[in-house]
Parts: structure tokens; C-alpha cells; sequence
């Protein structure tokens, strides 16, 4: 869907983007991370032509991005607000016509859009007569009221309650399952791993990390797994000194151990157990998976832990 | 385009749509219309209360025969009791006088007028300039001289200033009521300047802080919007205009046509509270200075053109100004910095205009402010009424042009950068480096 190719943004003192090459597929949800200041939203601005790059360029369902593409994108900023004096139906009306709309193409899909979120009565109110949840919901409708293919969502749950969150949430889905791709960016990671086919992660300006969510997760697996057991009777286990693997952490309770280890030379889980059994009473074997929100954490404040980055 | 019509229809749509719109328009007009009735009936009314009738006790005996009757002034001979006169006088109509002219009058000069109420002036000036004639003639009468030959003598001259055109036609030159136009147009144009400029930078402060900015960009490139909000906010300023130039025309005709019956009362009317108002222009020699003829000294239509060419090109140029102001701060308060240094040229040829321009509208000073663009709008329309060349007024508006074409640019410029960024506190030095970011 979109395919952006070495991208520079440069403002006067800081370098925005540095050479961002992104590949974002078609009908996926793409989470686009970083951390406050990375270049996301500068990333998000060029690509609703807000912005335009210093050099690089992008593009849109394989034509160079132009204006006339304006119209397939729907842009949800993470700072956004509506007119407060306006009507909420006239309001609507505007900013689906500002996308390109008919005057009654407009009509007919915000009712359609106001039916299906029960809000059909708020037509003839004023933005400032709705709460901040209310206005959200309002602002989610004139997103993608002129049916985009491209959806970039910033930040789109904040402000909602969870009941409210979770019907957005089903929107989204469902939108995305009728064909449209997504971009969401946001901090919170439990929806990123819940939502989101692919991811890119930019740190400073560049892009530390991209590719299919399962595909980073798997290669963040680095061979560590949990092991609980119990002490058997007449042994001391001496399992410490031992080539096969090192621990990294321990947790020890009265009648139960639990032990952090990564695999060493080559070793596999059989070997490793092969070699516990005889000493302990094992009672359960995980592998770590490390979730979204440490393989962020790890690639934003340790910069020498990067992984080489994946491209999907 | 077919949004940039969006934008401006919005703009236009939800100001016009506004009651304080419908208030300011329709009471603009009333206010005008009813400063000038009470302007009107208080001179009328002043015009009745100076009618006086004036009991004459004559001492003297021959000057009562010689004191005329007008349209000021009643004098009745009476032959009763002084005191009785005097009582009579304290229950009397208001303006009753008691004249008592002394036996000895002719060499004491003495009189003594008492009144009702408080002694009216210009019943004073009658009485006294009528008594003046009377020992004038007594005085030419005792020199021998025929008094019938010095009233014949007639030493005035009549001035006929006028001032020459560029066609060579001499035409009748009007300066005062030049110089009240001026004076109006002068005001009207700043203070509109003034006040559509901040409404344009309301609304990008508006949708600044708001944050619907970000989302209407996604739409509309930034040029756009801003244009869209000058232009539609222009329209609303034209529209109030139009609409106060016709409710005033409105007004006007129902208001002479119902009260005066026909339109040379009204005229004449109008001609007697405009030259009596100040109070310093005492009679002239001439009070029926021709109202008519001055006022159709004047070219409305051309001063109606002028005004809406100047006021489109300064508002455009200014309105672009402030539209950058807006952008570039948070809210209201933190504008003040701004908009007094962009102000600036326009209140120099205001404060100006009250005297260096309206004493010498074709001086150097009057010229040159009239030509630069920031400043014209208002230097123009005070010099207009006196009578500019065309070549002069063509120039300053292709240049007024050329300047919002600038302006525009340049603020679009910082517009385009502003509307972005939140929280951050603008210097100057700020705007310059958004000036200079690529796109």
C-alpha cells in the first residue's frame, strides 16, 4: 500500500527523519512505535503531504504519492479537536466534503455512520454540549466517513473509556477486514501486539526495527526458558556449573524453584532436560517470549542491543 | 478550488449566521441615523427657543417706534406700571423680556433687559445690535449725514473659491466638507481594517487551539485554508457594508419623507446643523452657504469605488498579517507583541490624518503615505475627497496589490509552519527560521 523509500526530514536544528525506509502491505495493520520525539508524527505529516520530505519519496499503491491521493487517506492526529460553535452534523458534512465527497454522498454516510454508533441524535448539537468521549467517537467518524483505503490512526484510544475503546477497536477491525490498510501508531503496547500484522519502530530520528510482528517476536526469542521444579529428596542439585546453558535469574520459595536459563553451544531443550531430570522434580517448562513491550523498551534505551532489522 | 469554496463558505457562513453580525448590522445604521435626528431636533429646538417677545418700557420715548419686529424677536410697547411689568414677567411665558430703555439713553448707552428666565443670548445680540443702528443713525443724523446714501453703500464682496481640475474646468471647492468626509472615511477604514484583521486571526487562533487544524491540513494545503479564511471573513466585511450603506440610504429617505414632507426642508435642515454644530464657525457673513451644491461637490460614486478598492487591498494585505500572527502564537494574549508592530503603519497615517494630511492632503507627506502600500489605504482616502489624481490613485492601488501579493506570501510562509506547532513560544527570530523551512 505504501512504500516509503529513504525519507530525510531536516528542520533547522535537528534532524526529523533520517533516511526511514518503510514498507507497509497492503491491508495490514501496521503499528508504527517509537518513543515522544522519535519522527513519528513527522512521518505521518509527510505522508498526508502535510509535510514534504527534504529528499526520498513514497509511494502510494505504486504511484508516486501526490495530492489527488489526499482523498484515499483518512488521518486521525493525535492532536485533533473540532469547531466547538459548529453543529455536529454540519461539522461532519464539512470536513467529509473537505475530503472530496458529494453534498449527499456526505449526507448519507455520516447517517449511516451515526446509526451504526447510536449517535443520531447528536446531528444538531454543538461540539462543546458533548464530552470528551462523545467528541472522540464524533472525530472517528469524520476519519474515515469517505471510506480511505489508507487509515493512519494516531494515538485513536485515548480519551475513551474501555466500553467505548473496545467498540472503536471493533471499527477498526472491521474496517480493516473490508480492505483498508491501517496505521496506528501509539505507546500502548498490549493493543499493538493485539492489533497489529506488522510493525516499525523508530528511535531517534531512524528506523531500528521493522517487519511482521510474529517474525520480530521470534527472533527475540533468544533460547531463554522458564523452568520450575522441585527439589528431590537425598539430591543437592549442582546444576549451576554447567556448559549447557546460564541462568539469569532465580526465584526461590520454600517448596518451589523457579529458574530463568538461555541455552548455550547449540544445546537444545532436550538436552537441558535430559540433564535436569535426574537431579529435580521439574514441574513446568516455558519459553520466554518476550512481548512488544520489552522489545521496546529494550531497543529504545540500549541502543547496542539492536537486532539487524527484518524486512517483510 | 471547489475547496477553497468550502472553506470560504464556512467562514462566511457561520459569521454571518452569528446574532452579534445581525446586531452590529442593523444597529450601526440606527445609531447613525438617531445621533443625527437628536443632532437635528436639538438645533430645532434651540431654533424655537431663541423666538423671544420683548415688553418695551421706553423712557426716552423715540426708540420703541424704531425697533423691528423678526422672525427672532416680538417687541410689544407697554404702558403699565413698572412693577406690575416686572411681576408679570415672573408668572410670564418662558422668553419674556422687559426692556427698559432710560430717558437718558442716547448719552448713558444704558439699558436693561430682564427676563423671565436666564437672559437668552442671542435675544442680547438682537436687541443690542438693533439699538446700535438706532444711535448710529441718531449719530449720522446729527453729522448731516443722509443716512438713505450710506445705506446704499455696499462694500461686500462675494469669494467664489474654486479650484481647478485637470480637465481646466473651474469647479466650486468645498474644503470643509472635504475635510469631514476625510475624516470619516479615515476612521471607517481603520477601525474596519483593524477589526476584520483581528477576526481573521481569532479564527486561526481558534482552530489552533482547538486542534481541528491538523485535521482540516490533512484535507486542504494550508495556503488554502488560510485564504479561505481572509476571503470568506472579507466577505462578511463587504457584506456588512453593502447592508449598511443601503439600511442608512433606507432610513434616511423614510426618516426626511415622514418628518419634513419634502426634500429641500430636509436639505436645508441638514445644511443648518452641519455649519451650526462647530461651535467656533460662527456666522460667516454668509450662513446660507449653498449645502446642496457641496454636496454634489463631492463624487460618491467615486468615493464609494475608492473606499471598497482600498479597503479590499488593505484588508487583503493586512488580514494575511495577522493570519501569520495567529498562527505563530497560543492564544490572545501572547498576540499583543505582534500585532502592534503590524498595526503600526496603519495608525501613523490615522493618528496623522488629523493634521498633517487634512491641512496639506497634497503635500509630500500626504503623497508619498498615499503611494506605499501599508500605509495608503487609510492616507488614500483621506486625500481622496480633495480631489487626487487619478494616475496617483491607479499607482497606489496596483502597488496595494503588489503588497498583499507579498504579504501574502510571506505570511503563508509562517502560517503554514505556526498552525503546527503547540506550546512553543515564538520569538521573532522564530518566524524568520519558519519563513526559511522547505515546506
Amino acid at each position: 500500500m505504501l512504500d516509503i523509500r529513504h525519507i530525510v526530514k531536516q528542520y533547522s536544528h535537528h534532524r526529523a527523519l533520517d533516511d526511514v525506509s518503510l514498507h507497509v502491505p497492503k491491508g495490514s495493520i501496521f503499528g508504527l512505535l517509537g518513543p515522544n520525539g522519535a519522527g513519528k508524527t513527522s512521518l505521518i505529516r509527510i505522508i498526508n503531504q502535510i509535510t514534504a520530505p527534504d529528499s526520498g519519496e513514497i509511494y502510494f499503491d505504486g504511484e508516486l504519492l501526490q495530492p489527488k491521493h489526499i482523498e484515499r487517506i483518512g488521518y486521525l492526529p493525535e492532536e485533533r479537536g473540532l469547531y466547538k460553535k459548529m453543529k455536529i452534523g454540519e461539522q461532519m458534512l464539512y470536513l467529509a466534503q473537505l475530503k472530496g465527497l458529494s453534498k449527499s454522498d456526505a449526507v448519507q454516510r455520516i447517517r449511516t455512520w451515526f446509526e451504526k454508533l447510536q449517535i443520531e441524535s447528536w446531528w444538531d448539537k454543538k461540539v462543546e454540549d458533548l464530552s470528551k468521549g462523545m467528541q472522540q467517537k464524533v472525530q472517528f467518524v469524520a476519519t474515515v466517513v469517505h471510506e480511505p483505503d489508507l487509515i493512519i490512526l494516531d494515538e485513536p484510544f485515548s480519551g475513551f473509556d474501555p466500553v467505548n475503546a473496545q467498540v472503536i477497536q471493533e471499527e477498526i477491525l472491521e474496517l480493516n477486514k473490508k480492505g483498508a490498510t491501517i496505521i496506528y501508531s501509539t505507546h500502548r503496547m498490549e493493543s499493538v501486539e493485539e492489533l497489529c500484522d506488522y510493525i516499525a519502530l523508530i528511535n531517534k530520528s531512524k528506523k531500528v526495527l521493522d517487519g511482521p510482528v510474529r517474525e520480530i517476536k521470534r527472533s527475540y526469542q533468544n533460547q531463554q526458558y522458564v523452568i520450575e521444579f522441585k527439589e528431590q529428596e537425598g539430591i543437592v542439585p549442582s546444576f549451576i556449573d554447567t556448559p549447557l546453558f546460564e541462568v539469569i535469574a532465580e526465584k526461590n520459595a520454600i517448596d518451589n524453584h523457579e529458574v530463568t536459563i538461555r541455552l548455550q553451544h547449540d544445546n537444545s531443550l532436550n538436552d537441558i532436560l535430559l540433564y535436569l531430570i535426574p537431579q529435580v522434580q521439574i514441574h513446568q517448562v516455558r519459553e520466554v517470549i518476550p512481548s512488544m513491550h520489552d522489545i521496546f523498551i529494550a531497543n529504545v534505551t540500549d541502543p547496542s542491543t539492536n537486532k539487524p532489522t527484518h524486512h517483510a | 478550488m471547489r475547496k477553497i469554496l468550502l472553506i470560504i463558505n464556512r467562514e462566511y457562513i457561520s459569521r454571518v449566521k452569528k446574532k452579534s453580525f445581525l446586531l452590529v448590522t442593523f444597529l450601526v445604521p440606527m445609531l447613525f441615523i438617531g445621533m443625527y435626528a437628536a443632532i437635528f431636533f436639538l438645533t430645532k429646538q434651540s431654533y424655537e427657543d431663541t423666538h423671544a417677545v420683548v415688553h418695551v418700557v421706553d423712557e426716552e420715548g423715540s426708540i420703541s417706534s424704531q425697533l423691528k419686529n423678526n422672525k427672532n424677536i416680538t417687541y410689544s410697547l407697554s404702558n403699565t406700571d413698572l412693577q406690575e411689568q416686572i411681576s408679570n414677567l415672573k408668572n410670564g411665558a418662558k422668553n419674556t423680556n422687559l426692556l427698559i430703555i432710560p430717558a437718558d439713553f442716547y448719552t448713558s448707552r444704558k439699558i436693561e433687559l430682564l427676563s423671565s428666565g436666564k437672559p437668552n443670548i442671542s435675544t442680547q445680540n438682537e436687541v443690542k445690535s438693533q439699538l446700535r443702528e438706532i444711535i448710529r443713525n441718531e449719530q449720522y443724523r446729527k453729522m448731516g449725514l443722509n443716512i438713505d446714501s450710506i445705506r446704499n453703500i455696499n462694500d461686500s464682496i462675494h469669494i467664489a473659491a474654486k479650484e481647478v481640475t485637470e480637465t481646466g474646468d473651474a469647479k466650486d471647492s468645498h474644503t470643509e466638507v472635504a475635510m469631514g468626509i476625510a475624516m470619516g472615511l479615515c476612521f471607517l477604514i481603520y477601525i474596519s481594517l483593524v477589526l476584520f484583521g483581528t477576526q481573521v486571526m481569532r479564527g486561526v487562533i481558534e482552530e489552533k487551539t482547538n486542534r481541528i487544524v491538523e485535521v482540516v491540513i490533512s484535507s486542504v494545503k494550508p495556503f488554502q485554508l488560510m485564504m479561505g479564511k481572509i476571503i470568506g471573513i472579507g466577505m462578511v466585511g463587504i457584506t456588512q457594508f453593502v447592508l449598511w450603506i443601503i439600511l442608512s440610504l433606507t432610513l434616511m429617505t423614510v426618516f426626511s419623507t415622514t418628518l419634513f414632507g419634502n426634500k429641500e426642508m430636509a436639505q436645508q435642515a441638514m445644511g443648518r446643523s452641519m455649519t451650526e454644530v462647530p461651535g467656533e464657525h460662527v456666522n460667516t457673513g454668509n450662513t446660507d452657504l449653498d449645502w446642496t451644491a457641496a454636496l454634489d461637490s463631492v463624487n460618491f460614486t467615486e468615493l464609494t469605488i475608492c473606499f471598497f478598492v482600498f479597503f479590499l487591498g488593505g484588508y487583503l494585505l493586512y488580514s494575511a498579517l495577522f493570519a501569520a500572527v495567529g498562527s505563530a502564537v497560543d492564544n490572545e494574549t501572547e498576540a499583543g507583541q505582534f500585532t502592534m508592530p503590524i498595526t503600526m503603519p496603519l495608525l501613523i497615517p490615522y493618528v496623522l490624518s488629523f493634521g498633517v494630511l487634512i491641512n496639506d492632503p497634497h503635500g509630500s507627506i500626504a503623497t508619498w503615505l498615499s503611494i506605499i502600500p501599508f500605509t495608503s489605504p487609510v492616507a488614500m482616502l483621506v486625500r481622496i475627497p480633495f480631489g487626487v489624481p487619478t494616475w496617483q490613485i491607479v499607482l497606489s492601488a496596483f502597488l496595494l496589490i503588489g503588497g498583499f501579493i507579498v504579504t501574502t506570501w510571506f505570511a503563508s510562509r509562517i502560517y503554514r509552519v505556526g498552525i503546527l506547532m503547540y506550546g512553543k513560544k515564538a520569538s521573532l527570530k522564530e518566524l524568520l527560521k519558519w519563513f526559511n523551512y522547505r515546506n
